[in-house]
């Protein structure tokens, strides 16, 4: 993380790519201006890479799942009930979150861009990003949710939520079955990234593996 | 615009293909641009808006065939040059022609957790009167305008309800071209799959958009 001179390349002697070499020297002539100060850069990968993540939107659900006090909080005011729990900023400064129950299932989507709540899911994987996903998810949600392995029966309602704005959404999945006795810590334990993109259903069994 | 970034109905892309056990990043170089954008908006300045609209300036094969980390990188190289913080000739060489021009010092690592958990909301604290309510039934203007628009090409000319009122948002047809903030409400609008895609839809799902009042007239 503290590799200034970008020398990330001097272990193999390939020549930089292109892009690498774009990207050196765009921050190096950023930098000689006083512009840039790399450490900040390195703070913000730092942030990105270790400190903000899916585990802080299972947090979230977690405590939406134990506290029926904080579900109405926070579907009321995402943004405000996230902050709670201390997870705010870039990405995720009006929060809306967006509930799956018995009958209705809610799926994200950024068709124009690829806007993610970072605060709570932190960086969006490449497939959110991508064009088959972006392209389909809004005219085909279903066919979409079977290839991420979940069949929806005909009576549940999608609803896909395009954000082409500032509002930052996610999805509060259901709490699986067979989890009454769970602690909240156990509970966080089984909330994964699909699940709070609403390409994912969780269950109990996930527990043991949970995909990320 | 009508460019390649408006994917929404698009077909012949595949399968949607996730990747087991991804990675934050998957190059060293992608890391140093998703580090720069903090800095690199504060030096512009620029806004999201103009960021979006230079990206999708980047011509449509262009888009197409490079990655997003690549789309980030073409809006900074951009944006630095269109703003006269840095020249093409700077860029091309990674030396600076000026030295240090700045007598401000740069975002440092002790402000990151700050300005990281801060972040800048696009809401207007405005007491600007919305033009719809709740409930109302909207049709989306039928606009192609050449430059940046947050209003998907699949939702012109389509009914759809207010669902909710957000609030007032910062325009980004206008902001992202120099042209102001022009404040006025967005406001989640709920279109019926079949509205936009057809019977071969359910006619039990539906797709929220986050729609501004430039965007729609009332049905």
């Amino acid at each position: 993380m503290s590799d200034h001179d970008h020398n990330h390349h001097h272990a193999n002697s390939r020549p930089l790519t292109d892009i690498e070499l774009r990207v050196k020297a765009l921050e190096q002539v950023l930098t000689e201006k006083g512009l840039v100060d790399p450490s900040a850069v390195d703070a913000l990968i730092e942030t990105y890479e270790t400190k903000v993540g899916p585990h802080n939107g299972a947090q979230v659900v977690a405590r939406a799942w134990t506290d029926p006090e904080y579900k109405k909080r926070l579907l009321k005011n995402g943004t405000e009930a996230i902050a709670e729990l201390g997870y705010s900023g870039i990405q995720g400064e009006d929060m809306v979150v967006v509930e799956n129950t018995a009958a209705i299932h809610n799926i994200l989507v950024c068709t124009l861009c690829s806007c993610y709540p970072w605060p709570t899911l932190g960086l969006p994987p490449v497939w959110y990003k991508s064009a088959p996903y972006r392209s389909r998810v809004v005219s085909e949600p279903r066919a979409v949710l079977r290839e991420f392995g979940v069949d929806l029966n005909e009576d549940m309602e999608v609803r896909v939520w395009d954000s082409t704005a500032e509002l930052r959404y996610m999805v509060l999945p259901e709490r699986p079955q067979g989890t009454e006795l769970f602690s909240e810590n156990e509970l966080s334990a089984l909330v994964t990234r699909d699940s709070m993109i609403g390409v994912e259903l969780l269950t109990k069994a996930g527990i043991e593996g949970a995909s990320e | 615009m009508n460019g390649a970034h408006d994917l929404g109905g698009m077909h012949g892309f595949g399968a949607v293909n996730p990747e087991k056990n991804e990675p934050v990043f998957h190059a060293e170089w992608e890391k140093r641009i998703l580090g720069l954008f903090v800095p690199v908006s504060a030096v512009g300045p620029f806004c999201v808006d103009e960021f979006r609209s230079a990206i999708e300036k980047m011509g449509a094969e262009n888009y197409l065939s490079t990655s997003y980390y690549e789309h980030w990188l073409h809006a900074f190289e951009t944006i630095v040059v269109e703003k006269g913080v840095a020249t093409k000739e700077e860029l091309k060489t990674g030396k600076s022609l000026t030295g240090r021009g700045e007598s401000t010092p740069p975002i440092s690592a002790k402000d990151v957790p700050h300005i990281a958990a801060q972040g800048s909301s696009a809401r207007i604290d405005k007491a600007i009167p919305p033009q719809f309510k709740v409930g109302n039934l909207v049709m989306v203007k039928n606009n192609h305008p050449q430059n940046h628009t947050r209003c998907p090409r699949y939702a012109r000319d389509k009914l759809g309800s207010i669902e909710k009122d957000y609030g007032v948002f910062v325009f980004p047809d206008t902001a992202a071209h120099g042209q102001g903030d022009n404040p006025q409400h967005c406001y989640s609008v709920r279109f019926g799959a079949q509205e936009l895609w057809g019977d071969s839809a359910s006619a039990k799902d539906s797709i929220y958009i986050d729609l501004w009042d430039d965007y729609l007239i009332l049905a």
